[in-house]
């Protein structure tokens, strides 16, 4: 598996491969971008930040409170789509717990004026 | 009658804000103008991740890290003018505002100029091709999504590898849109590997550089485009011309500050920031008017803005309060490989230590960081990668400055 790594501008090019449960990082630079390939690997996760609708039709912005799967991100994103908040929404309210990822919640990060 | 504060600021977006509140810390009476209904500035409408790592130790969103110092500023007793617009600024420091009330002038002790930056347009750029609809800034864009709820087109083509081109990508692609290609002049991207990595390959979305845009398609509304790679003088190579269909365009092609207000005033400015030349206090060539944040020069990380509006601030406290003189000033230059430092100038014979920033011109791989102090070696550290789209910082200790400052590549 081929991937760029993210943790300095280097960008260095990784090729990450599996042999017998062994994990092999190659084309790093230093720790951290052995550290990234592995974790790239073997659970690749995301924070979405998108937005939700208010029932008073402006907008309110969220995020998950932390790394969600990254296969899961655009169906959550379509999910957070759907919903539609109360008009008195603030900065750190819960829109919904365990959010495609256990211990990780959908939080209200902005509201839209 | 007229008011009277000891430190105005203009503007009430991150540099505005932490200007007012390192002010208010020293003991100034201090007064934001913010044109907009809110305070945040920008912020408001960047609902991704990635801000306050450095300055706050914690990955918030844009309007999450703007609300952490609303809350600070309404907290304090600073005034805030919303819907105000400073129409006019003069020598003597009076601030002429538009607001709600009608017309006034303000008389600062001090002012802080925090007016950010703007996006450069498609007139500004050039393309050629039809006038059609569907051609926004990127940050436009962003506005009438995150803002407003408009998602501003179903089939995107973006030109410039900026960050907020970037980040609209992937917002625009997680609203249902189809990002057909990123176009990039350059050899390179202007924006962070993270966002290349998260908002592009996340979702398969081409980025092509050293290409550009040939002509535009579409009447009324935009219904495609020509590109084509460019020559090593960024010239388009027509005979490689290709046609993607889209409706809409992005540009994300660069930031300039917004100094319209210093026209007409003797301050001088740098060509290649188009901000302010200032002092290590951030303070401008005309007295007692310091700058901060994008409209100084346009940063990369919000935090560099909160920790450079806080010295800002300060010094304009300083400066209203009697406490800040100014002395001689020795200059600190950019050469070889480095297109800016900043502060252009630090003032002789203090102690302590004073951070200097900059941007490189181009990438550069294994280069070792220089300065010198007349001819003399005062600070060295080598590097892996310097990139134009990263701000550098480097400290230097006040005792070694004695004469002119040169920043460069090794």
């Amino acid at each position: 598996m081929n991937m760029i790594c993210i943790m300095c501008p280097m960008g260095c090019p990784l090729t990450v491969e599996e042999n017998n449960g062994v994990i092999t990082v190659q084309g790093h630079t230093c720790p951290r971008g052995k550290k990234y390939g592995e974790q790239e690997f073997t659970a690749p996760v995301r924070v979405l930040t998108t937005l939700v609708k208010r029932a008073d039709g402006g907008m309110a912005s969220a995020k998950t409170s932390g790394p969600i799967p990254k296969d899961k991100v655009r169906e959550a994103a379509e999910c957070v789509g759907k919903i539609v908040v109360s008009a008195d929404v603030k900065i750190g309210d819960i829109i919904e717990e365990n959010f495609y990822a256990d211990g990780v919640n959908l939080v209200i990060t902005g509201v839209a004026q | 009658m007229t008011k009277r504060y000891d430190v105005v600021v203009i503007g009430g977006g991150p540099a505005g804000m932490a200007a007012a509140l390192s002010a208010f810390e020293k003991g100034a009476k201090v007064l934001i103008v913010e044109r907009d209904v809110r305070l945040g500035g920008i912020l408001n409408q960047c609902i991704h991740n990635g801000f306050g790592l450095h300055y706050i130790g914690e990955e918030l969103t844009g309007p999450e890290y703007a609300d952490r110092f609303v809350k600070l500023v309404e907290s304090k007793h600073i005034d805030v003018m919303l819907e105000s617009m400073v129409l006019r600024l003069t020598a003597d420091r009076k601030v002429e505002i538009l607001c709600p009330q009608g017309y006034v002038t303000v008389e600062a002790g001090a002012v802080v100029l925090a007016m950010g930056c703007r996006e450069r347009t498609a007139g500004a750029i050039a393309v050629p091709g039809t006038r059609p609809a569907g051609v926004y800034t990127a940050g436009m864009a962003q506005k009438l999504c995150n803002m407003k709820g408009y998602l501003v087109g179903k089939k995107v083509v973006i030109l410039g590898s900026g960050d907020i081109g970037l980040i609209m990508a992937r917002r625009m692609t997680l609203e249902g849109a189809e990002v057909e290609l990123v176009l990039e002049l350059m050899p390179y991207s202007s924006g962070l590997k993270r966002n290349i990595v998260q908002c592009l390959n996340d979702y398969d979305i081409p980025i092509k550089y050293a290409h550009t845009i040939t002509r535009l398609v579409g009447s009324p509304r935009l219904t495609g485009l020509y590109y084509a790679p460019v020559d090593e003088n960024r010239n388009p190579i027509l005979e490689q011309e290709q046609y993607v269909e889209c409706d809409t365009l992005l540009l994300s092609v660069g930031l300039i500050p917004e100094n319209d207000l210093l026209n007409g005033l003797d301050v001088e400015m740098s060509p290649i920031t188009s901000g302010a030349v200032v002092d290590q206090n951030r303070m401008t060539s005309l007295e007692g008017v310091f700058s901060c944040g994008n409209v100084l020069h346009v940063h990369d990380l919000v935090d560099n803005v909160s920790r450079e509006a806080e010295i800002a601030g300060a010094s304009a406290a300083d400066y209203a309060m009697g406490a800040l003189k100014s002395g001689d000033t020795i200059s600190v230059k950019a050469v070889d490989g480095v297109r800016y430092a900043l502060p252009q100038r630090i003032a002789k014979g203090n102690e302590g230590k004073v951070d200097v920033y900059f941007r490189v011109g181009d990438v550069y791989k294994g280069k070792r960081i220089v300065v010198e102090v007349d001819g003399k070696e005062v600070y060295s550290r080598k590097t892996l990668i310097l990139a134009p789209g990263e701000m550098e910082k480097i400290t230097l200790t006040r005792a070694d400055i004695t004469g002119d400052v040169t920043v460069r590549l090794v």
